[in-house]
C-alpha cells in the first residue's frame, strides 16, 4: 500500500483574533483520488488549498505532502517543493499576460533549472494533448476562458507533480466551458493523477470526483468516499466512469 | 471628515511606505535646492552684501592736507547728495620691511640687494576703531590695534599674520596684531592715528582720507557727480585722489568669479535634479492610483473632487518633508557659507530668508501641479477604463505592448535564468516608468561625473597655481645670519649649492628661485621677475601656449601679465629691474594667475648682480624618504650655512570650500536619485503584487524574485550611466572654461580632459550602483511578499 499523498493532522488556521479559518481538520487523500473540496464562500476551502500548496502555514497541526512536512519548509524550501511537487490552477487562471502560451507552460520548469529542450518538449506536449498546441505562440489575451483555463492546466503539469491542485477551476467559465474543464480534470484522473479541488458546484462534484469532503465555518464536517466517480455527458445523461 | 477627506487620510496611512517615500524625496530635495539657491544668491552678488553690510563708501578721497583743513573736510559731509561720511583719517604710504619671526612668512618682495624683505608701499590710515559711520572694518584675526606700536593689515595681495614684525623706513618697529577686511578697500593697513604721527618722517607726505556715502551712486556718472559735489564745498586742489566704489567692487567680482561659475552650475544642476525627480515621483504615485480614481468614480466622487483629493494626498507629505529639507539645507549651510566667506570676502554666513521661503514653496508647487495634472489624466478617464487598469486587461494591442512582448520573447531565449529574463524585459513592460527611473540615473550619474571631473581640474589647477610641488625646499628666511655669525641675510652661490643638492643621492632634479620687483611702463603696479638657476619646469608649470624659454633674454609669463602689458607670445617685452631695464622676448604662456614673468637668472645677472636665489626646490627620486633626505642635505649644506625641509605646501583653502561643496552636493543628488528609483520601483511592484505571487505560487524561490527585481534595474542603471556619464563630462568642459574665463585665465586643455577610461569606466558603473541602491529593498520586500494573501489581490 503505498503512502497518502496528503496527510493533515489536527490542522487549523486562525487570522487574528475572528474565529479560525479551518479548526482542527484531519485528512488523508490517497494516491489517485479526485476529492472535491466543497462548502460555501468563506468556509476555509481556498484557506486548506493554500496549506497544502505550502502558500500558507496553519496555526496547529501537521501538514504532509509527497512525504514533506510543508508547514515547516522555509519560503524558499517550500517554492522549490511546491515547483517540483504540486501544480495549481486557479479560478481566474493567473497566466501572465506579457507571455506567449508556451512561455506561461514553460515558467515553472524555467524556474526549476530544467534544460531548454526538455522542457520545450514537454510543454508542447501539454499543450497537444490539452487540444491547445495552436495557440502556443498567442498570447493569453486572445484565447476564450475555457482555452486559458487548459493553458493553466497545462502548466500545472509540466514538472509532472504528484498532486494537482485546483481552486474553483471553472468559478470563470461558463456552463460548458466548466463542464469541459472538469472533463479534462476527469481524464487526468483516470491517468492516475492526484487531484484535489475546490468548488462550491455540488452537482459537478458529485459528477466527477471520487471523494467529496465539506467545510462549514472551518470545520470538516462530511467526508463522502464513493466507489465511482459519476461523469455527466453533453445531454446531460450520467455515465458511471470506471476509476 | 468629508468623504473624500476620509479618502486622503486613508490613502496616506495605508500607503505608508509611498508616503515616506514623497517625504523624503521632497525633503531631499528641498536640502540639495536651499543650499544650492542659497549658495546662487550668495554668489550673484557677494561683495554687495558685505559691501551694504559694512556701510561701504561709495568714495574715498585724499585730501592734501596743506590745501585744507579738517573743519572744511568734515563740512564736505554736507555736500549735495552726501548721505553719510567718516573722517577725516590721517594716512600716509609707506614701505615697510618685515624683520621676520610670528608665524608664517609674509608674500615677499626682497629688496634688489638682497637686504630684508622689503614690502610694497602700503596705504596706512590712522583710525582709533574699526566702526564708524561709513566703512566699517571687520577684524577677521586677531585685534585692532591698541598701542602706537601696534598694526592691523588689510586682508589682500600680501598675507602678513599676527605676530610678524615690520619695520618703518623712520625705523620704528610696529608689530602685526590682526588682519580686517574693507569691503571699500580704504587702505592696506591701519594704525592708532597717534601712531601715524611717529611714522610720518620729515619731509614725507601726509593726507588726510575722507569716506562718503551718496544717495544715488549705482553708475560710474552717479559717483562721478558725488564727488564733483563733495570737491565743490572743499578748496581747488585739495583732493589729490580718489576712487570710486565700482572699482574697487570690479576688482572683488573678477577674484571671486574663478568659483562662481561652477557654484552657479552646480547649484542649478541640483535644482534642476530635484524637480525632475519630485515631479516624476508624484506622477508615478498618483498614476499608480489610477484604479483608485476609478472606484471614487463610480462611488460617485466628482472628477474636481478625485483631483484635490490627490492632490492634497501628495501635498500632505511633500510639505512635511519640505520643513524638514528647509531647516536641514539651513543648517548644511552654516559651515558651507562660513568657508564662502573666505571666498567671496563677504559676511555671508546665513541663507537669505527669502530663500527659505521661495524654495519649499516652489517645490510644493511642483508637487501640486505634478500631482494636479496625473490625478486630472486619471480622473478624466472614463471610469470602466479607471476600473479596469493594471486588472490583467487583455493587452494585446498598442506599440508598447508589441514593445513588450518582443523584449519578453528576446529574454526568453537569451541564456540567462528565467527570473533574470523576466526582470530584463520588465522596463520594456512600462516603458514611462523605466524612462522615469533612467532619467534619475542618468541624473545622479551625470552629478558624479561632473563633481569628479571638477574635482581633478581644480587640484591640476591647484598645483599649476602653487607652483610648488617639490619634496624638499630651502627657504633662506629674512634674519637668517650667514655661517660664522655677522649681519645682513645671508644667500650663498646658488652654483656651490646646486652642486651639493645634486650629489646628495635620492635628488632628480633642483633648482633655485629668486624674485625682484619690475617696473613696467604704463602699469601702475609693479610685476614681479621670478629669476631661476637650473630647470624649473618639473615644477608644476604648464604651458597654455608657446613653449618654455630656453635661453638668455627669453622668458614666459602669464595671461595677466600679457594682458597688462598688451604683449603677446613673440613679442619682446621692457621691464625696468631696480632702474636698469631688460628687455624679454616672450617665449611662451605659461598658466599663472599673477603678473609674475618667468626667466632665467642669466637673463637678469646684469641689471640685477647681487640677486640671488632665496628659495631652491628639490624633486626627490621614488621611494626616497623627504625627512631623512632633508637632513642629510642639511648636514651637507652646513658650511652654506642652510637648512632643508621636507616641503608641506597647505592645501588652498578655497579649493577645499569648492571641493566640500561638491561632494554635499553631489551626495544629496545621489540620494535623490536613489530615491526616485526606489519609488518607481515601490510602485511597480506594488502594481505586480499578484502577479509576484502567482510567480511564487509556481515555484519562484525569494531568492530568484530578488534576482528578478534587480535585474529589472540593471540594465536601465547601465543605459543611465552611459547617458550620465557623457553629460556630465559634457557640463564639466562646458563650466570649467567659463570659470576660467570668469577669473581672466585660459586653461590648458590638459586641466580640463582629466576624465580618463580609469575613471570613465566606473563612473558609468555609478549609474548601476545607483540602480541597486534604490532596488534593494523593494527586492526585499517583493522577496517576502504573503503569496497567499497576494493572491487573493485581483
Amino acid at each position: 500500500m503505498t503512502d497518502p499523498v496528503i496527510e493533515l493532522h489536527g490542522v487549523s488556521r486562525r487570522y487574528g483574533d475572528g474565529p479560525p479559518a479551518l479548526h482542527d481538520v484531519s485528512l488523508t487523500v490517497a494516491v489517485g483520488e479526485a476529492l472535491a473540496v466543497l462548502g460555501p464562500s468563506g468556509s476555509g476551502k481556498s484557506t486548506l488549498l493554500n496549506l497544502l500548496a505550502g502558500l500558507d502555514r496553519p496555526s496547529e497541526g501537521t501538514v504532509k505532502v509527497a512525504g514533506t512536512r510543508v508547514d515547516t519548509l522555509s519560503e524558499a524550501a517550500s517554492a522549490r517543493f511546491r515547483r517540483a511537487h504540486v501544480g495549481l490552477v486557479f479560478q481566474f487562471f493567473n497566466l501572465l499576460d506579457d507571455l506567449t502560451v508556451l512561455d506561461n507552460v514553460l515558467l515553472p520548469a524555467q524556474l526549476a533549472g530544467a534544460r531548454g529542450g526538455a522542457a520545450r518538449q514537454r510543454a508542447e506536449q501539454l499543450l497537444d494533448t490539452l487540444g491547445i498546441a495552436r495557440h502556443a505562440a498567442a498570447y493569453p489575451g486572445r484565447l476564450s476562458g475555457g482555452e486559458r483555463q487548459r493553458v493553466a492546466v497545462a502548466r500545472a503539469l509540466v514538472n509532472r507533480p504528484a498532486l494537482l491542485l485546483a481552486d474553483e477551476p471553472t468559478g470563470a467559465l461558463d456552463r460548458a466551458a466548466g463542464e469541459d474543464v472538469w472533463r479534462l480534470l476527469t481524464e487526468l484522473h483516470a491517468t492516475g493523477q492526484t487531484i484535489v479541488l475546490v468548488t462550491h458546484d455540488e452537482q459537478l462534484a458529485r459528477a466527477y470526483a471520487t471523494r467529496t469532503i465539506r467545510l462549514t465555518d472551518g470545520h470538516l464536517t462530511t467526508d463522502t468516499a464513493g466507489p465511482v466517480g459519476v461523469a455527466r455527458n453533453a445531454t446531460g445523461a450520467t455515465a458511471g466512469v470506471p476509476r | 471628515m468629508t468623504g473624500l477627506g476620509r479618502v486622503v487620510r486613508s490613502g496616506i496611512r495605508r500607503r505608508r511606505v509611498q508616503t515616506v517615500v514623497i517625504g523624503l524625496v521632497s525633503a531631499a530635495a528641498v536640502t540639495a535646492s536651499v543650499l544650492g539657491a542659497g549658495l546662487l544668491v550668495a554668489s550673484r552678488s557677494p561683495f554687495d552684501a558685505g559691501f551694504t553690510a559694512q556701510h561701504g563708501a561709495h568714495l574715498s578721497v585724499v585730501a592734501d592736507p596743506q590745501l585744507v583743513t579738517q573743519a572744511q573736510l568734515i563740512a564736505s559731509k554736507t555736500a549735495s547728495g552726501v548721505t553719510d561720511a567718516a573722517g577725516p583719517y590721517p594716512v600716509l604710504t609707506l614701505s615697510f620691511t618685515s624683520t621676520g619671526t610670528g608665524a608664517g612668512a609674509p608674500g615677499p618682495e626682497p629688496a634688489a640687494d638682497g637686504g630684508p624683505l622689503r614690502l610694497p608701499p602700503l596705504t596706512i590710515v590712522g583710525r582709533s576703531g574699526p566702526g564708524g559711520a561709513v566703512d566699517r572694518v571687520e577684524v577677521v584675526e586677531g585685534r585692532w590695534p591698541t598701542r602706537p606700536d601696534e598694526i592691523v593689515v588689510a586682508v589682500g595681495v600680501i598675507r602678513i599674520p599676527p605676530g610678524v614684525r615690520l619695520q618703518a623706513p623712520g625705523g620704528q618697529t610696529l608689530t602685526v596684531v590682526g588682519t580686517a577686511r574693507s569691503m571699500s578697500a580704504t587702505a592696506s593697513a591701519w594704525v592708532l592715528p597717534s601712531a601715524l604721527d611717529a611714522l610720518t618722517m620729515p619731509g614725507a607726505t601726509r593726507g588726510y582720507q575722507m569716506l562718503y556715502r551718496f544717495a544715488a551712486a549705482g553708475t560710474g556718472a552717479e559717483v562721478d557727480a558725488g564727488r564733483a559735489a563733495v570737491e565743490a564745498t572743499l578748496p581747488p586742489g585739495a583732493v589729490t585722489g580718489a576712487r570710486s566704489w565700482l572699482d574697487v567692487r570690479q576688482q572683488a567680482v573678477e577674484d571671486s568669479a574663478v568659483f562662481v561659475p561652477f557654484l552657479v552650475a552646480f547649484a542649478v544642476l541640483g535644482l534642476v535634479m530635484a524637480v525632475l525627480i519630485v515631479g516624476t515621483v508624484i506622477a508615478g504615485a498618483v498614476g499608480a492610483a489610477t484604479r483608485r480614481i476609478g472606484v471614487l468614480k463610480a462611488l460617485g466622487a466628482t472628477p474636481a473632487g478625485v483631483v484635490r483629493a490627490f492632490v492634497a494626498q501628495a501635498l500632505v507629505p511633500s510639505a512635511v518633508g519640505a520643513m524638514v529639507g528647509t531647516v536641514a539645507g539651513n543648517l548644511l549651510a552654516l559651515p558651507v557659507l562660513a568657508e564662502t566667506e573666505q571666498l567671496y570676502g563677504s559676511a555671508n554666513t546665513t541663507i537669505a530668508w527669502w530663500v527659505s521661503l521661495v524654495v519649499p514653496g516652489g517645490i510644493l508647487a511642483v508637487v501640486a501641479v505634478t500631482a494636479w495634472a496625473a490625478s486630472l489624466r486619471a480622473a478624466r478617464l472614463r471610469t470602466v477604463d479607471a476600473l479596469t487598469v493594471g486588472r490583467g486587461a487583455d493587452r494585446t494591442g498598442g506599440r508598447s505592448a508589441a514593445l513588450a512582448r518582443a523584449a519578453g520573447r528576446l529574454t526568453a531565449r537569451m541564456p540567462m535564468s528565467r527570473p533574470v529574463g523576466l526582470g530584463a524585459a520588465r522596463p520594456f513592460t512600462r516603458p514611462v516608468r523605466a524612462a522615469a527611473i533612467l532619467l534619475s540615473i542618468a541624473a545622479g550619474t551625470a552629478s558624479v561625473t561632473f563633481a569628479l571631473g571638477l574635482g581633478g581640474s581644480l587640484i591640476r589647477i591647484q598645483t599649476a597655481v602653487e607652483q610648488n610641488t617639490a619634496d624638499v625646499v630651502i627657504e633662506i628666511r629674512p634674519d637668517e645670519a650667514p655661517p660664522g655669525g655677522g649681519t645682513g641675510t645671508h644667500r650663498p652661490d646658488p652654483a656651490d649649492v646646486l652642486a651639493t643638492i645634486a650629489a646628495q643621492e635620492g635628488t632628480r632634479a633642483a633648482y633655485g628661485l629668486a624674485q625682484a620687483p619690475a617696473a613696467v611702463a604704463g602699469l601702475t603696479d609693479p610685476v614681479s621677475i621670478n629669476a631661476f638657476t637650473g630647470d624649473p619646469t618639473w615644477d608644476g608649470f604648464t604651458m597654455v601656449s608657446g613653449r618654455w624659454f630656453t635661453g638668455p633674454g627669453e622668458a614666459v609669463a602669464g595671461e595677466a601679465f600679457l594682458r597688462a602689458t598688451g604683449a603677446r607670445v613673440g613679442d619682446t617685452v621692457t621691464v625696468q629691474a631696480d632702474g636698469t631695464p631688460v628687455r624679454l622676448r616672450i617665449a611662451g604662456e605659461v598658466f599663472d594667475t599673477g603678473t609674475a614673468v618667468f626667466t632665467g637668472a642669466d637673463t637678469i645677472a646684469a641689471a640685477l648682480p647681487l640677486l640671488r636665489p632665496h628659495e631652491y626646490r628639490i624633486a626627490l627620486t621614488d621611494g626616497t624618504d623627504p625627512g631623512g633626505y632633508a637632513k642629510r642635505l642639511t648636514t651637507a649644506l652646513q658650511p652654506q650655512g642652510l637648512t632643508a625641509y621636507p616641503n608641506q605646501t597647505p592645501v588652498d583653502p578655497l579649493l577645499v570650500v569648492v571641493q566640500g561643496l561638491t561632494a554635499t552636493l553631489t551626495l544629496l543628488l545621489v540620494a535623490v536619485a536613489a530615491l526616485g528609483v526606489f519609488n518607481m520601483l515601490v510602485l511597480d511592484l506594488r502594481e505586480r503584487v499578484h502577479e509576484l505571487a502567482v510567480q511564487k505560487a509556481l515555484g519562484m524561490t525569494p531568492r530568484q524574485t530578488i534576482a528578478m527585481v534587480v535585474a529589472s534595474v540593471t540594465g536601465v542603471g547601465l543605459v543611465g550611466g552611459l547617458i550620465g556619464v557623457p553629460v556630465g563630462v559634457a557640463v564639466q568642459h562646458l563650466v570649467l572654461p567659463a570659470m576660467a574665463a570668469g577669473g581672466g585665465l585660459h586653461l590648458p586643455d590638459s586641466f580640463v580632459d582629466v576624465y580618463g577610461p580609469a575613471t570613465l569606466v566606473p563612473l558609468t558603473l555609478g549609474g548601476l550602483v545607483i540602480a541597486l541602491l534604490g532596488a534593494l529593498l523593494p527586492a526585499g520586500w517583493a522577496a517576502r511578499t504573503r503569496t497567499a494573501v497576494a493572491l487573493r489581490t485581483e
